[in-house]
This record gives C-alpha cells, sequence and structure tokens, in this order.
C-alpha cells in the first residue's frame, strides 16, 4: 500500500494553474473543489462551458480542464442562454457572486428562471462586494458593516438582505432545482451541485445553487471568527437545504 | 398627369389609408415603375392622424419623404390642416366631400382640388368599410397610366385572404373601386 | 437541413424589415435574439415566421443587455447570431458590444436608427453613428456599413456575416426607420446561387476532445490582471483593424472628378444628395459626391483625394455635426472649408441639399 504523496485533487482541474488565486480562507477554492467534484462523478469534462461573472468568480475563468468564458458583471446568464439555446447538448454552469446575481444581474436571473432555461447556476454569497473592496452587497446582513455600511446595513435605509433561492423559488415554473449549500458543508454541498447539473441533463429545467461562502479579506476576521460568521450569522440568516428537488 | 408622382395620403387610423397606398405602390411596381412606399409612424399607435407617402416614377426614387407633393388625398377632418405643409399652389388636392367647409377654410378657393362624396357613395351604395377603395379608385383615375389589373393583384395579395372567408368583400371592393375610377374621370376643377 | 429560404432570382416590393429578415435568412443566420423597440420590430416580426418555417431560432429576452449578450452566446456555440436593436436599445446594446470588442466575437447587429438623445422618436434619423461606430469603452473595432437602399440592406446583410466571420469584428448594419418601414423594388436572392462564397462558422467554445487531456482547454478572457497583458491584446486587435481596413473600407463617388462642391452624405441622406448632385450639375453648377459606405473602417485616402479636389464641402446629415466630425481627420490640413447642413432626426430632401449646395456655391462666387 503506498501513501498518497498531496490530497487527491479533482480531475477536472487544471493542475497547472494551482495553487489558486484566491485569496487564503476564501470559500471560492471550496465552491469550485465541490463543482470539480460533481463534475468528475458525472463524467461531464468534455461537454461542460464553465461560464464565470465579474467579481471575484472571474480568478476561476482557468481554474479548470473546462472550456470556459468571462463574460460581463452579471450577465453571464444571458449569455449561457444564447449558448445553450443552439448547442443544448453542452452542459453549462454560470458562475457568480451574490452582486451579479441578486444586484446587477437581477433582471437576468428572474428571466432566465421563468423561462425555465436549461441552465445551472452557481452562486457564491459571501455577504458583500469583494473584488472592488468590500461593499454592502444585496446579501449584506442586517447590522453588518462593510465599505459603504460603515455602521452596519440598516434595514430601513438599505433593505433587507436578499435570499435568492427563495427568489428563484418564487419564479421558477415547475422543473427547476433550487437549493442553498455552504462551505462549512463540503459533500452536501457536493451533492446539491451534482443534482443540479444532473436536472439540467435530463432537461428538466432551471437548477440554482447558492452556496454560503467566505470572505476573511474583506470581513478582517481571523479563522475562528470566519467560521463563527459563516456558521452562526450567516447560517442564521441564509438557511441552507433543498428547497425545490 | 406627369409620371414622376409624389402622393400624400392622409385619414384617420382605421381609414385603411396606409392600404391604399401600399396597394397603389406595389401596383406601380407591378406594373414596372419605380416606386416608394413609406407610413408616418410615431408614437401614437392608434388615434393620431396616419400619413402615407407615396412616390412612383421611372427613374429609382430619391429621398422616401418630400416637401411638396403632386396629389394630396385628405380623408379625414383633422387631416386638411396636418397636410398643410405638403401643398403647394399646383398640388391636386384630393378630399372627401363632407370637409368642404374645412378646406375652404385652410387652402381657401383658389386651391387646384377635387372633391369626392366617396363617403356618402360607400354609406348609401356600397359598405363605409370600402370608403377607402373608392379614393383608391379616384386617385387611378387621376394618376392614369397604372394598369387597373395590377391595381386589382395587389388588392388581392393583401385582402385576398378576407375575400377567401367573405366572397362578397371582394365585390364590394371590386365595385368601389370602379365608382372611384368613374367619379374621377370628371371631376377635377380649378 | 431545411428548405432553402431562397431560389432563383425573387423580384419583390417590400418593407426593409422585411428584407433584413430575408438577408439574415439567406445568409445562414441561425438564431436571432432580440428585444421589442421600434422601428426593428417587423424585423422580428418576420423572422420569427421565418424561422419557423426555416428551422431557425429566436428568443425574445428581457431586454437589450440579455439580446447582445446572448448573441455572443451564440456565436460563442458556433452559430451565426444576430440582433437588430435601435436608439436606446443600441445604448444598452454597446455593452455586450464591448465585450464582443474584446472578444472578437463575430456578432451581427442591424441598427434601425431613430431620434434621440434619450427616448426620442420612434421615426428615423442618423444620431446613432458615433454610438455604433464608437460606442462602448473601447477603440472601436468594428465594421459599420451604412446602407441606402434595400437592395443594399440584402447585400450588405449578407456581406457582414461573411466580415464578422472572417475577420472576427463586430459588425453592423446601420440602416434607420426610413430603412426599415419605407417599401421600394428589391431583388432577392440566394448568395451561393450567385456563386458567394459564405463563410463557416465554427464553435470558439465547446470544441470536441477532452480538456487538459486530448487538447488544451478554451479559456476566453476579456479581463487582465496586467496593464501589460490589456496592451497587448488591444494592439493586437488595432493591427489586425488597420491591415483589414483596405479590404473593408467602401465608397461611392459621383462627379467627384470635377466639382467645386463636394457633398459628403451616408445612408438614407445619400440618396438625396446624389439627386441633389444631378439637380446642380443639370443647373450648369459643378457639385460632385462622395459617399462612405464603410463608417468603420472609413476610406480615408479617397476621401480626402475627393475633397482635395475640390473647392468647397458640404456635409449633409440628419444628425448634427456626427458625420462631419468622423471624416473631418482625413480632411486634416487641407483647405476647403467645410459646410455643415444638419438636420438631426429629420429626413433630407434633394432640393434641400441643392439649394444650400447653390446658396454655398454662390457665396464663395464659384455659382453661375
Amino acid at each position: 500500500m503506498s501513501v498518497q504523496a498531496r490530497p487527491a485533487i479533482p480531475r477536472s482541474w487544471r493542475p497547472e494553474t494551482k495553487p489558486h488565486k484566491f485569496c487564503p480562507g476564501c470559500g471560492h477554492g471550496l465552491i469550485l473543489k465541490a463543482l470539480g467534484m460533481a463534475v468528475d462523478e458525472l463524467d461531464l469534462q468534455d461537454r461542460l462551458i464553465f461560464a464565470c461573472d465579474i467579481g471575484c468568480s472571474l480568478l476561476a475563468w482557468d481554474f479548470f480542464n473546462i472550456d470556459s468564458i468571462h463574460t460581463h458583471h452579471g450577465r453571464t446568464l444571458p449569455v449561457l442562454t444564447g449558448l445553450k439555446r443552439v448547442r443544448p447538448e453542452l452542459i453549462v454552469v454560470a458562475y457568480m457572486g451574490d452582486g451579479g446575481a441578486y444586484a446587477i444581474g437581477a433582471q437576468h436571473l428572474v428571466n432566465a428562471a421563468a423561462r425555465n432555461e436549461f441552465l445551472t447556476v452557481i452562486v457564491a454569497n459571501n455577504s458583500l462586494y469583494a473584488m472592488t473592496g468590500g461593499q454592502m452587497a444585496p446579501t449584506t446582513l442586517p447590522g453588518q458593516k462593510t465599505e459603504t455600511t460603515p455602521y452596519g446595513r440598516e434595514v430601513k435605509a438599505a433593505g433587507a438582505p436578499v435570499l435568492g433561492p427563495e427568489l428563484v423559488d418564487s419564479i421558477a415554473p415547475t422543473g427547476a432545482y433550487i437549493a442553498r449549500g455552504t462551505v462549512a458543508s463540503m459533500i452536501q454541498l457536493k451533492n446539491f451541485i451534482k443534482k443540479a447539473l444532473v436536472h439540467q441533463i435530463e432537461g428538466k429545467g432551471f437548477s440554482f445553487v447558492e452556496s454560503l461562502s467566505t470572505c476573511p479579506t474583506n470581513w478582517r476576521t481571523n479563522a475562528a471568527e470566519t467560521w463563527h460568521f459563516l456558521e452562526k450569522e450567516m447560517s442564521g440568516y441564509f438557511k441552507v437545504g433543498e428547497i425545490r428537488q | 398627369m406627369k409620371s414622376n408622382l409624389k402622393i400624400v395620403l392622409a385619414g384617420e387610423g382605421g381609414q385603411g389609408v396606409q392600404s391604399i397606398a401600399e396597394i397603389l405602390a406595389e401596383a406601380a411596381f407591378a406594373a414596372g415603375k419605380q416606386a416608394l412606399y413609406i407610413p408616418s409612424f410615431g408614437v401614437e399607435q392608434r388615434g393620431g392622424v396616419s400619413l402615407a407617402f407615396v412616390q412612383i416614377g421611372e427613374e429609382p426614387v430619391s429621398a422616401p419623404k418630400f416637401a411638396t407633393s403632386d396629389m394630396v388625398g385628405v380623408l379625414s377632418s383633422r387631416s386638411v390642416s396636418r397636410v398643410r405643409q405638403y401643398v403647394a399652389p399646383e398640388s391636386l388636392l384630393l378630399y372627401d366631400s363632407s370637409l368642404e367647409e374645412e378646406v375652404k377654410k385652410v387652402y381657401g378657393p383658389g386651391q387646384r382640388s377635387v372633391s369626392v362624396p366617396a363617403l356618402k357613395l360607400a354609406e348609401e351604395e356600397l359598405h363605409p368599410r370600402v370608403f377607402n377603395v373608392i379614393i383608391l379608385g379616384v386617385l387611378l383615375s387621376l394618376i392614369n397610366f397604372l394598369p387597373l389589373e395590377r391595381v386589382k393583384e395587389a388588392l388581392e395579395r393583401h385582402l385576398g385572404h378576407r375575400f377567401a372567408q367573405d366572397p362578397v368583400l371582394r365585390e364590394l371592393n371590386y365595385r368601389a373601386l370602379d365608382l372611384g375610377r368613374q367619379y374621377g374621370d370628371v371631376r377635377e376643377r380649378r | 437541413m431545411a428548405e432553402r429560404p431562397l431560389t432563383g432570382e425573387r423580384r419583390a416590393f417590400m418593407a426593409g424589415n422585411e428584407v433584413l429578415a430575408w438577408a439574415t435568412l439567406a445568409a445562414g443566420a441561425d438564431v436571432m435574439y432580440g428585444y421589442p423597440i421600434t422601428p426593428q420590430n417587423e424585423l422580428m416580426h418576420y423572422w420569427t415566421r421565418l424561422a419557423h418555417r426555416f428551422g431557425r431560432e429566436f428568443l425574445q429576452t428581457e431586454d437589450e443587455l440579455s439580446a447582445g449578450f446572448a448573441t455572443i452566446g451564440g456565436v460563442l456555440a458556433g452559430k451565426k447570431a444576430f440582433t437588430a436593436t435601435a436608439g436606446p436599445g443600441n445604448v444598452l446594446m454597446q455593452e455586450p458590444l464591448s465585450m464582443a470588442e474584446m472578444m472578437r466575437l463575430p456578432v451581427v447587429v442591424i441598427v434601425a436608427q431613430r431620434g434621440g438623445p434619450s427616448t426620442g422618436t420612434v421615426i428615423y434619423s442618423q444620431q446613432e453613428l458615433n454610438l455604433t461606430c464608437f460606442g462602448g469603452n473601447g477603440e472601436g473595432f468594428r465594421v459599420v456599413y451604412s446602407t441606402s437602399s434595400h437592395q443594399e440592406l440584402f447585400e450588405y446583410t449578407l456581406k457582414a456575416f461573411n466580415i464578422a466571420w472572417k475577420y472576427r469584428f463586430p459588425t453592423f448594419i446601420l440602416g434607420d426607420g426610413y430603412q426599415s418601414k419605407m417599401y421600394e423594388p428589391i431583388i432577392l436572392f440566394d448568395p451561393e446561387e450567385r456563386g458567394w462564397e459564405m463563410v463557416p462558422a465554427r464553435p470558439l467554445l465547446g470544441l470536441p476532445g477532452r480538456p487538459g487531456e486530448e487538447r488544451e482547454p478554451v479559456h476566453l478572457r476579456n479581463t487582465f490582471n496586467l496593464e501589460e497583458e490589456l496592451y497587448e491584446v488591444v494592439m493586437a486587435a488595432a493591427g489586425d483593424y488597420a491591415r483589414a481596413a483596405a479590404d473593408l473600407a467602401e465608397y461611392v463617388t459621383f462627379r467627384a472628378d470635377d466639382c467645386e462642391l463636394l457633398i459628403v452624405a451616408h445612408g438614407v441622406v445619400a440618396r438625396a444628395a446624389l439627386a441633389a448632385v444631378k439637380i446642380l450639375r443639370q443647373q450648369g453648377l459643378k457639385a460632385g459626391y462622395f459617399r462612405p459606405i464603410t463608417l468603420r473602417p472609413l476610406a480615408e485616402k479617397e476621401l480626402r483625394e475627393a475633397a482635395g479636389g475640390a473647392r468647397l464641402i458640404l456635409v449633409a446629415e440628419s444628425a448634427y455635426g456626427q458625420l462631419e466630425r468622423l471624416i473631418k481627420p482625413s480632411l486634416y490640413g487641407l483647405e476647403q472649408p467645410v459646410h455643415g447642413y444638419f438636420r438631426p432626426g429629420l429626413g433630407i430632401t434633394p432640393e434641400e441639399i441643392a439649394a444650400e449646395a447653390a446658396k454655398i456655391l454662390n457665396s464663395a462666387g464659384y455659382g453661375l
């Protein structure tokens, strides 16, 4: 019996681009690991298109040995809609942050969901805009301090955090798959993503997975505080689980 | 009548101004002429005055719209002043007889014109919906160089599907066309 | 393979929007993504009916951003995809077009110019020249055909798909509300029957083979980390554009070789300009005309030569100097005064241009 020299990485990952470009403690690497495992298990590497939004998600452009495209901030869903409609044999994944999904690209999310487009959408919810330096996002928690809510998000002035999967649930017709996972529960997250992909493969409809994620850089938290914010604060507000199977 | 014609037609939405303009231009094209038709269009889908611009000639038509026209057809009260900018002293103004008062008021007694009781004829002898086709008939007789057959073919292309549902409609349209043509043969006054 | 949309020659009398639907079909367009806006709507109406008959696709998106980005998705998939827009829709369309320009994506966009700024009118103008040529946060590496007749709408639309897929620059048919809505004679034909070589589309993503094992993955970027990385990408595009410019630039002249006044106009106004030159020549006034067919790239050398041979220049346009600004760099250093006949959002007749030209010639002492 031989001892493995290093931890196994998903086969669909691109080793040449590892270590990846995300900050230490960032949740993106974990979500992309869950996606990579799901892709491996379904053997989708040669028919998957990975499209990333703008924001930290764009740093995933060369993460996989999978054909990929950078789009614009919030515009990943229309690009994939246009692609999938004329190449239905391809399996497409939109990878974006909460700003791209629920703010600047909200009209595309609402309409792609309403049309039940055969897309898989993975949204990293880290409760703020990370790449631009820690501003308030649609998902910033009440009282949470960000660069644009330095005294904490006041719901009265800045609104309540957007519940993405619940929003999609209120719009998407029968056939959609909707779940919220977390990087604190990797096997569950991988299973949600896998089910979303299977949903698309089987042509059932729109599939949507939000994953709670971490941003110690902009949260300005140490490891223990990061874990606490994810597991207590975020999970308290954003309920983890499958919303529609 | 000269062979390079500029025509403006104006009426209320629903009066069929655009239909007769398109039929006229299409018939001219089918007769081997150069032709261009453009409707006026704005943000008012309904309720505005509807204007149609038609040019027929031997040479390819240059600009789609023009300053003044050779013939101006007016089908409704509001259209009388709406077409003012296209009416030159030498333009021939064709209008429904019911508009006599307004036409006099806007253009004075000296305007070259033809008055046609198209609305009355349509109501009394045919059907109000073929009012526009009577006007088309008058225009044809004034233009005088478009073969009737080409016009009938264009009518068929536009209304054939309705004629198929209701053959009486074909009969009505053809009679309206004839009535207009007969009328136009006589009625030019100075 | 579905039935061919056109065989032989078909003489017809139809609206420009219908011509465009036939043209995109005949060009082999696979899909249209669109959003309603006047005056291009009937193009979508004709396309949805014809697409159904000839096995092509259509999606009405939630806005022009989505229409433009979906068109990008279509070309990435390896399909001939296009969209059509106007006015405020063209403003929104600039975001996806900026991506297409950066990533050299062969999208084809039909613009039916309407009055602006803002919602303006739904009718007509030539006020989308700046936006169509140079919209977006880039350098304007685009090919823009300004058509002036239905025959040109048809033929340049066929050509636009070829140019887009051959040179990989976003390619535009810059029409207007008049051209979209007017009816005039046209001869429709199948380009391949006429011996045109149609450039095939090919997938840019989703290629055969397992990425990373049987081939390298395709990773398409529009975001770069370093100034130098971006600089290289933009300079490569600039080089390609400059090299292609000589092949791409198209123009027409009439009596420009012996004129005292050169009238410069594009699009539907060029028809009036041509007619004005004929009127002026009949009056014994020496007018000529230069019409750029491509606004990007512009036939700069030929324009300069034509302008250099005249004494006066008159630019006529249904905008407030957008064409004038476009051509002025080509005239740099010439002494000929440039007059503008600017009618933003208004149609222009031959008589108006002729009168303006005669006035300019007379006041400069070149009249009769």
